[in-house]
C-alpha cells in the first residue's frame, strides 16, 4: 500500500480507494472505485440514491469489510485489523437515519456519557467534554431528556456530539441532515464549521442529498452507478459541466438515460374548483399526557390544491397528518376529509386517500413488487389492469430494476420511492404525504414533483405534504409554517417571503422560527472567544490492542442496566414470572396418582367381594364413581374418560377364594397416559395385597406365606416423598435457563434492527467487551432471581438447602452465565428479533425440560435423549440443584458439574463472539 | 364483506411470504416438528423403564441370586453388584435410582420363618420413577419369595389372580403418548410466539399503522394472522403426525383422524389468538419474550400432557381450564387413544372455541390502542 515515492501527497490524503468493488447479493454497489479524499477539509460525496455512497463511507470508516480492492484511511491499510484497531479511536462514524446510533431510552447526557466511556475517558474529562458539546450545540437545556423524545434535528445534533466526543481525526457522516429542518440543518453545519476551526486537522467526509449544502463543502466527489464521475471543488465540479447551479451540474453529470425526461418542474396556475374543501380542520388539538403536540390548528385545503406543511422537527406536522388519517384520535377540534367528518372506523374514505408516513412503514420482508401487489389487492385494483399499473409505477419511480429486491437493503431514497409508489397506487383523490422526498436525490425529487403537479393540475387531486426542502415549499400553492404545535403563518410562499421582507423563503422561514422560539433558544449560543476554542485535554487514547478493556465493557454493562431499569415491565416479568411458576409447579407437578375415578362391577355381591372393594374405597388413590351395571358399560365409561379404572369381580369370587380356587379379578385400565396406567397398576396390586394380608391374618394367622420377609422402602433425600422436594430444585433449574436466555436473546439482534450496532462496529469496543458487557446486567438479574427462588423454596415450601449453599450459589452463577451466553449466541446469529424469540424456547425447552433429569433421571436416559441432556447446561445444574437442596452435597461431590457449566459459559460466549464479526460483511 | 375476505386472504399471503423470507424461522419449525418430536418420543420415559439399579448382596445365596435375576428389563436394567459401603456415594452422584440390599443369612432366615428384612433404597428426587419403581420392586421381590418358600416355579401363588388389561395402549408404550404430546406442545409454543411476535414486529416497523389507513380493519388483520400462521403450524403438525408419529414411530391411531384435525384447527385458532393477545400487553419484543416464557412453560407442564390433570390441586385445575391447551390435550387423548367420537368430546371443542373467541374479542378491544402506542 505504501507509495513511498509520494510522501507529501500521502499526508494530504485522508482516505484513498483503489480498485474497490463491492456487491450485495449480486447487485453492484461500488465498481472499481479509484478515489483519494483530501485530508483536513470538508469533503462531500454526492450522487443519486443507491449509487454506493453509503458503502464508500462505511468502507472508509472500517465498519464494512472490504470485498476487493484496497482502502486506506489515516495512512494505513483498512484490511489490516491492527491498523483498524488504532483507527477506531481516531475515526467517528455517523450512520444514515435520524439518531440511528442513539439509545432512545437513555437521556442526552447518558448517551454522551456512554460514548465517552467507550473511548476510555475518565469522569472529569467526560464531564468537561459533555458540557462543552452540549453548550456548543444548544442542547444544554435538555441533558435529561430521553434521546427518543428529541426532535429529528436534535437527534442529529446529539449524534454528532456522540461522534465528536473523542476528538476524531476523521469524521464520517452519512447523510447527516436528511429529514432535518432547515434551521437545525444550518445549525448542524455551523457546529461542524466551528469544531473544524478549533481542530483544523480534522477531516470530514459527508454524503448529502442537499446541493445547497454541498455547495459549501471544500471538495466534492460525484458518484454514479458505483463509480466516481467527477471530483474537485464545488466550483470545479459545476464549471466543468457548464451549468449554472450545482443542482443542475449534478443532473448533467448523470448518464443520458438517467437524465432522460428530466426537466425543470413547472407549475401551471391552478384553476379554482367549486365544491367543498378537500380537507378542513378546525381547532385540531392533540395532547399526550401533559404535552400538547398540536395546539388548535385550523386550515382549509381546496380540491386540487398543493398544500405544504413546513416546520421544525417535532413541531406537530406528523401528528396533525395522523389525526387526519384517523390513526390518532384528536383530543379536541374537528376535521373533515372530502366533506366527511373523520372517523377511524370508516373504511370507505380510506380508499380515496393515499398516505405516506415519515418513517418507512412497508414490509421489509416482502420484495418491492410484492409490496405493490399487496396494496393493489387491498385497494381492489381491477385484476386485469393491476400488473400494468404496477409496471407503470415501477417505471415512473425507477424501481423496475429493483422489483425483486427487499426494501431492507435498499438505500433510503429508494425506499421512499417505493412508499410514494404505494401511496399513489390506487389513484386516490387526495394524498397526505409526510416528508415524502426526504432522502431522495434531486432528480428523483423533481420527477416526483412533476408527477404531483400533473396529478394536481390535470386530475384535480388534492395534495397535502410536509417537507424540509425550500425549493419544494416554493412549488406549493400555499404553505403553512408550524412551530411547537401551532401554525405561525400560512399563505402563498411568495407572500410569506414578502411579508417578512426576506430574500428567500428559507430566510423568511428561519426568521419566523427564531421569532417564535424566542431569542437564542433554538439557535446556537455564541460562545465567547476563549470558550469557543475549547481547550480539551489530550485524550488518553486507550490501549487499543488490549484484548479486554474493563472501562469499555463497563460502558456497555452500565448502559444495558440503565435500559433495563427504565423498563420496569421487563424487570417485573423477569423476576415475577419464575416466582409464580414455582408456586404453580411446586403444588402442581406431582407424580402421584390421586383421586383416580374408578367404578366397580361386582357380580358376586358376597362378603369377600365387598371387603375387597372396600379396600379400594378406603384408598386415597381412588375415587369411587357409580357402580357399573353391565359388562358393556366398562368399555363405554372408560372411553368417555369418566373413569380411568374398572374393577370387575366375577360371580362366585367369594366361594372360589374360600375354596382356594384362585378366582380372577378383572382390572381394566385406561392406558391413554401410560405413566398413569402403570402407577395405577401398582396401586391396584397394593390394594389387593393389602386385602389378602388382612384376610390371611384373620383366617389363617399365617401371613408369612404371602410375604415371608419385610420389604423396607427407604426414600432417600426426601423421606416423606413430597413432590415439592423434587420439583423445587427442578423449577429453579428450569427458570434459570429459560428467562435469562430470553433476556439476552433479543439483546444483540435488537441493536442490529435499530441500527445502534453501528456503535459496536465503529468504536474501539471489542466483540468480547460488547458481549460480556451486554451480558453482565442480565447475569445480575438472573442471580437475583435465583436468590429470590431459594428464599421462596424455603419460606413457601419448607425446602431448605441441605448441602453447601456456596456450591449451589456458585453453580447457579455459572449456570446463569451459560444461560445468558446461550441467549447471546442466538442473538448473534439471528437477523431478526422474531427469529431470536422463536429460537430460544425451541432450542432450550426440550433439553431443559425433557432431558435435564428433572422429570426423568439422566441415568435411565439413553441414546439421543442422554446426548441432548448432557449437551446442554441444564442437566449439569440439575445435579447441583438436587444435590445441594435434597442430598446435602457440596463441592467435593459436585465440582465436575461446576466445571462443565463453566465450559458451557465460555463456549457459548466464544461462539457468540465468532458469530458476530466486528465488521459488517 | 367480500372485500374483507379478500383482504384477509391477501394479508395472510403476506404473512406466509414474511415467514418464508426468514430462513431461521422455517428451519426452526422443521426442527421442532421433526427432530424434537422424534427425540422426545424416543428419549423421554416417565414410566419405570430401564431404571438404573444396584444390588448389595451380602447373602450370596440361591435365593438372593434368584431375586437378582428376577429384576429384568424392560423395567430395570441388570442390577449392578456393589459393596455396602458404596451406596451413599453412588446414590449421591445419581448413578442408581434404586439399590436393593439383601442382608447376610437372608435365605436361612426365610427358611426358618424369622421374617428377615430386605431394604430398598430409592432416590426420591427421581420423581417419575421412585414411586412406581418401589411398587414394582416390592412385587418382584415378594413374588420370588413366595415361589421360593412354596418351592414352585409356576407363576405367582397369590390366592387371587389379578387380570390386568390396559385398554387403548395395551403395552403401555410411552412413545404413543409422548410423541403426540410433543406435537401439541410444539403447536402451542410455535403458534403463540409466531403470531404474537409477528404483531410486535409490525408495530415496531410501523407497518400496522400503515395498514390501518388503508381499507383494512383490525379484524381483517387479526384473522389473516390467524389463518396464515395457523395454516403453517397445522400443516406442519399434521405432517409430523403422519410422517414422524405414524410412519417413523409406528404409533397406531385408534380414533378419527378427521376429528383430530378439526380439533387441531380449533385449538390453533385459540392459541394464535392468545399469542396476539399477549402481544397487546407488551410494548417491545423483549417484554413479549419474557411474558411468553412462563405462559408456555405453564401450558407445557400443567395441561395434562406430562402429569395427569386430576392429581393437581383443584384450584390449579380450575385455573388451567382457562388454558385451551388443557382442553386440547384432553380432546386429543380421548380421540386418538380412546377413539372417542364427537358425542364424547364436543364439550372440549366448545370450550376451546369459546376461550379462543374470548381471547379474540379482548384482543380486538385492545388492538387499535396498543398498535398506536409504540415504545
Amino acid at each position: 500500500m505504501t507509495r513511498s515515492g509520494e510522501p507529501r501527497e500521502r499526508r494530504d490524503i485522508v482516505a484513498s480507494f483503489s480498485g474497490v468493488s463491492h456487491r450485495y447479493r449480486g447487485a453492484v454497489a461500488l465498481d472499481d472505485v479509484m478515489l483519494d479524499i483530501p485530508s483536513g477539509v470538508m469533503a462531500g460525496i454526492i450522487g443519486p440514491d443507491g449509487v454506493g455512497k453509503s458503502t464508500l463511507l462505511a468502507l472508509a470508516a472500517g465498519v464494512r469489510k472490504i470485498q476487493s480492492g484496497d482502502v486506506a484511511a489515516l495512512g494505513g491499510d483498512m484490511r489490516s485489523s491492527a491498523h483498524r484497531r488504532t483507527c477506531y479511536a481516531r475515526i467517528a462514524y455517523m450512520p444514515q437515519g435520524l439518531g440511528r446510533n442513539l439509545y432512545p431510552t437513555l437521556s442526552v447526557f447518558e448517551n454522551l456519557d456512554f460514548f465517552g466511556r467507550l473511548f476510555g475517558q475518565d469522569a472529569a474529562e467526560r464531564r468537561e467534554r459533555i458540557d462543552d458539546l452540549l453548550r456548543s450545540t444548544g442542547l444544554d437545556p435538555f441533558p435529561d431528556r430521553p434521546a427518543g423524545k428529541l426532535s429529528g434535528g436534535m437527534k442529529q445534533k446529539l449524534s454528532l456530539c456522540c461522534a465528536l466526543i473523542h476528538d476524531p481525526d476523521l469524521l464520517v457522516l452519512d447523510e447527516p441532515t436528511t429529514g432535518v429542518d432547515p434551521l437545525s440543518r444550518r445549525q448542524f453545519w455551523e457546529l461542524i464549521e466551528r469544531i473544524r476551526r478549533r481542530q483544523p486537522q480534522m477531516s470530514v467526509i459527508a454524503a448529502t442529498a442537499y446541493m445547497e449544502e454541498a455547495k459549501r463543502f471544500d471538495w466534492l466527489a460525484a458518484m454514479d452507478a458505483g463509480r466516481i464521475v467527477s471530483t474537485g471543488s464545488p466550483e470545479d465540479v459545476r464549471s466543468r459541466t457548464g451549468e449554472k447551479s450545482l443542482e443542475d451540474a449534478f443532473v448533467s453529470l448523470l448518464p443520458e438515460e438517467k437524465r432522460r425526461g428530466h426537466r425543470t418542474v413547472r407549475i401551471p396556475p391552478r384553476e379554482t374548483l367549486d365544491g367543498p374543501p378537500a380537507i378542513e380542520a378546525e381547532g385540531l388539538t392533540k395532547r399526550f399526557d401533559k404535552f400538547t403536540a398540536v395546539d388548535h390548528v385550523s386550515f382549509r385545503i381546496e380540491k386540487g390544491e398543493i398544500f405544504g406543511f413546513l416546520g421544525s422537527n417535532g413541531c406537530g406536522k406528523s401528528t396533525t397528518m395522523k389525526m387526519l388519517t384517523g390513526l390518532l384520535p384528536a383530543s379536541e377540534g374537528r376535521a373533515w376529509l372530502l366533506g366527511q367528518p373523520i372517523n377511524s372506523g370508516d373504511v370507505s374514505i380510506r380508499r380515496r386517500v393515499g398516505y405516506m408516513s415519515q418513517s418507512f412503514s412497508l414490509y421489509r420482508e416482502l420484495t418491492v413488487r410484492q409490496n405493490l401487489d399487496l396494496h393493489a389487492g387491498i385497494f381492489e385494483l381491477p385484476r386485469e389492469s393491476r400488473q400494468a399499473r404496477i409496471a407503470e409505477l415501477l417505471e415512473k419511480f425507477e424501481l423496475t430494476g429493483l422489483a425483486n429486491s427487499y426494501p431492507e437493503g435498499l438505500p433510503l431514497g429508494m425506499r421512499q420511492r417505493l412508499q410514494l409508489a404505494v401511496a399513489v397506487l390506487h389513484r386516490p383523490e387526495m394524498l397526505i404525504l409526510d416528508e415524502p422526498t426526504s432522502g431522495v436525490d434531486p432528480i428523483a425529487r423533481d420527477r416526483f414533483w412533476q408527477y404531483l403537479v400533473d396529478l394536481s393540475r390535470n386530475e384535480s387531486i388534492t395534495i397535502f405534504l410536509s417537507t424540509h426542502f425550500m425549493n419544494e415549499a416554493e412549488r406549493c400553492d400555499r404553505i403553512s409554517l408550524m412551530h411547537a404545535g401551532r401554525v405561525l403563518a400560512a399563505g402563498k410562499p411568495q407572500a410569506l417571503t414578502a411579508a417578512r421582507g426576506a430574500a428567500t423563503l428559507e430566510e423568511a422561514f428561519i426568521g419566523y422560527l427564531q421569532d417564535a422560539a424566542g431569542s437564542g433558544r433554538n439557535t446556537i449560543p455564541e460562545v465567547n472567544g476563549s470558550r469557543d476554542g475549547i481547550v480539551v485535554p489530550a485524550t488518553a487514547r486507550p490501549a487499543a490492542d488490549r484484548p479486554v478493556d474493563l472501562r469499555r465493557l463497563w460502558a456497555y454493562a452500565r448502559r444495558e442496566s440503565v435500559e433495563v431499569l427504565r423498563d420496569p415491565i421487563r424487570l417485573a416479568f423477569a423476576l415475577l414470572g419464575p416466582v409464580l411458576l414455582m408456586v404453580a409447579f411446586g403444588f402442581g407437578i406431582t407424580f402421584d396418582v390421586e383421586r383416580l375415578p374408578y367404578a366397580a362391577f361386582d357380580q358376586d355381591q358376597s362378603y369377600e367381594s365387598r371387603e375387597l372393594l372396600a379396600n379400594f374405597e378406603g384408598s386415597r388413590y381412588f375415587r369411587r364413581m357409580p357402580e357399573i351395571a353391565g359388562a358393556e358399560q366398562i368399555d363405554n365409561r372408560l372411553r368417555s374418560g369418566e373413569i380411568k379404572l374398572a374393577v370387575e369381580v366375577p360371580a362366585g369370587f367369594g366361594k372360589d377364594l374360600k375354596a382356594g380356587r384362585k378366582p380372577e379379578v378383572g382390572i381394566w385400565l385406561d392406558g391413554a397416559i401410560p405413566f398413569r396406567a402403570e402407577t395405577t397398576r401398582g396401586y391396584v396390586g397394593g390394594v389387593a395385597m393389602g386385602y389378602l394380608v388382612e384376610r390371611a391374618k384373620l383366617h389363617t394367622s399365617n401371613a408369612n406365606a404371602l410375604l415371608p420377609a419385610d420389604i423396607g422402602i427407604r426414600f432417600r433425600y426426601n423421606q416423606e416423598f413430597r413432590s415439592a422436594f423434587a420439583t423445587v430444585p427442578g423449577v429453579i433449574m428450569l427458570m434459570l435457563i429459560m428467562i435469562p436466555a430470553m433476556m439476552t436473546a433479543v439483546g444483540v439482534v435488537r441493536e442490529k434492527e435499530t441500527g445502534s450496532i453501528a456503535n459496536f462496529r465503529s468504536t474501539p469496543v471489542t466483540g468480547l467487551e460488547f458481549l460480556v458487557g451486554k451480558q453482565a446486567p442480565y447475569v445480575a438479574i438472573a442471580f437475583l432471581s435465583f436468590l429470590i427462588l431459594v428464599a421462596e423454596a424455603y419460606v413457601l415450601f419448607g425446602v431448605p438447602v441441605k448441602g453447601s449453599f456456596a456450591a449451589l450459589a456458585s453453580g447457579a452463577f455459572f449456570y446463569v452465565l451459560a444461560a445468558t451466553g446461550f441467549g447471546l449466541l442466538i442473538s448473534s446469529f439471528t437477523r431478526t428479533q422474531i427469529a431470536a424469540i422463536f429460537a430460544t424456547p425451541i432450542l432450550a425447552m426440550v433439553p431443559a425440560l425433557n432431558f435435564s433429569g428433572m422429570l426423568t433421571p439422566v441415568s435411565s436416559l439413553d441414546g439421543v435423549g442422554r446426548a441432548i441432556g448432557l449437551g446442554f447446561p441444564s442437566a449439569w445444574f440439575q445435579q447441583i440443584s438436587v444435590g445441594t437442596f435434597a442430598k446435602g452435597l457440596g463441592f467435593a461431590e459436585l465440582w465436575q458439574n461446576h466445571l462443565a457449566l463453566l465450559v458451557f459459559a465460555i463456549a457459548f460466549i466464544g461462539a457468540a463472539r465468532f458469530a458476530l464479526p466486528k465488521q459488517e460483511d | 364483506m367480500r372485500g374483507s375476505l379478500a383482504n384477509i386472504y391477501r394479508l395472510g399471503v403476506k404473512e406466509l411470504r414474511s415467514l418464508r423470507s426468514d430462513p431461521v424461522l422455517v428451519v426452526l419449525i422443521l426442527w421442532a416438528f421433526t427432530f424434537l418430536v422424534y427425540s422426545v418420543a424416543k428419549g423421554e420415559k416417565f414410566e419405570v423403564q430401564q431404571a438404573s439399579i444396584a444390588i448389595v448382596d451380602e447373602d450370596q445365596s440361591a435365593l438372593s441370586r434368584r431375586i437378582g435375576a428376577a429384576i429384568q428389563l424392560p423395567f430395570f436394567r441388570e442390577p449392578v453388584p456393589i459393596a455396602a459401603g458404596g451406596i451413599d456415594k453412588a446414590m449421591d452422584r445419581g448413578q442408581y435410582v434404586f439399590v436393593l440390599e439383601i442382608p447376610p443369612r437372608f435365605e436361612a432366615d426365610i427358611l426358618a420363618g424369622r421374617r428377615p428384612a430386605i431394604q430398598v433404597d430409592i432416590d426420591a428426587t427421581a420423581m417419575s420413577q421412585a414411586g412406581n419403581g418401589a411398587v414394582f420392586l416390592q412385587n418382584i421381590v415378594s413374588r420370588e419369595l413366595r415361589s421360593f418358600i412354596q418351592k414352585s416355579d409356576e407363576g405367582d401363588l397369590l390366592p387371587i389372580n389379578l387380570v390386568v388389561r390396559t385398554k387403548f395402549n395395551p403395552n403401555a408404550e410411552s412413545v404413543w403418548f409422548t410423541s403426540v404430546m410433543q406435537i401439541i406442545n410444539n403447536i402451542t409454543m410455535l403458534s403463540v410466539i409466531l403470531s404474537g411476535a409477528a404483531l410486535i414486529r409490525e408495530r415496531e416497523h410501523g407497518t400496522i399503522e400503515h395498514l390501518l389507513v388503508m381499507p383494512v380493519t383490525p379484524i381483517d388483520i387479526m384473522l389473516s394472522k390467524i389463518w396464515a400462521n395457523g395454516l403453517v403450524i397445522v400443516v406442519s403438525a399434521l405432517l409430523s403426525f403422519f410422517l414422524i408419529v405414524g410412519w417413523l414411530l409406528q404409533v397406531p391411531i385408534a380414533g378419527s383422524v378427521m376429528l383430530f384435525v378439526a380439533g387441531a384447527v380449533v385449538y390453533q385458532f385459540s392459541v394464535t389468538a392468545l399469542g396476539i393477545l399477549l402481544a397487546t400487553f407488551t410494548t417491545s419484543m423483549q417484554q413479549f419474550g419474557l411474558l411468553v416464557i412462563p405462559v408456555l412453560i405453564a401450558m407445557n407442564l400443567l395441561s395434562g400432557s406430562r402429569t395427569p390433570l386430576e392429581s393437581m390441586p383443584e384450584v390449579l385445575q380450575a385455573i388451567m381450564r382457562i388454558s385451551p391447551s388443557t382442553h386440547f390435550i384432553g380432546f386429543a387423548q380421548a380421540v386418538l387413544y380412546r377413539a372417542a367420537d364427537l358425542t364424547i368430546v364436543w364439550p372440549e371443542l366448545v370450550a376451546m372455541a369459546a376461550i379462543g373467541a374470548v381471547f379474540f374479542v379482548v384482543t380486538l378491544a385492545r388492538f387499535r390502542k396498543s398498535v398506536t402506542t409504540v415504545q
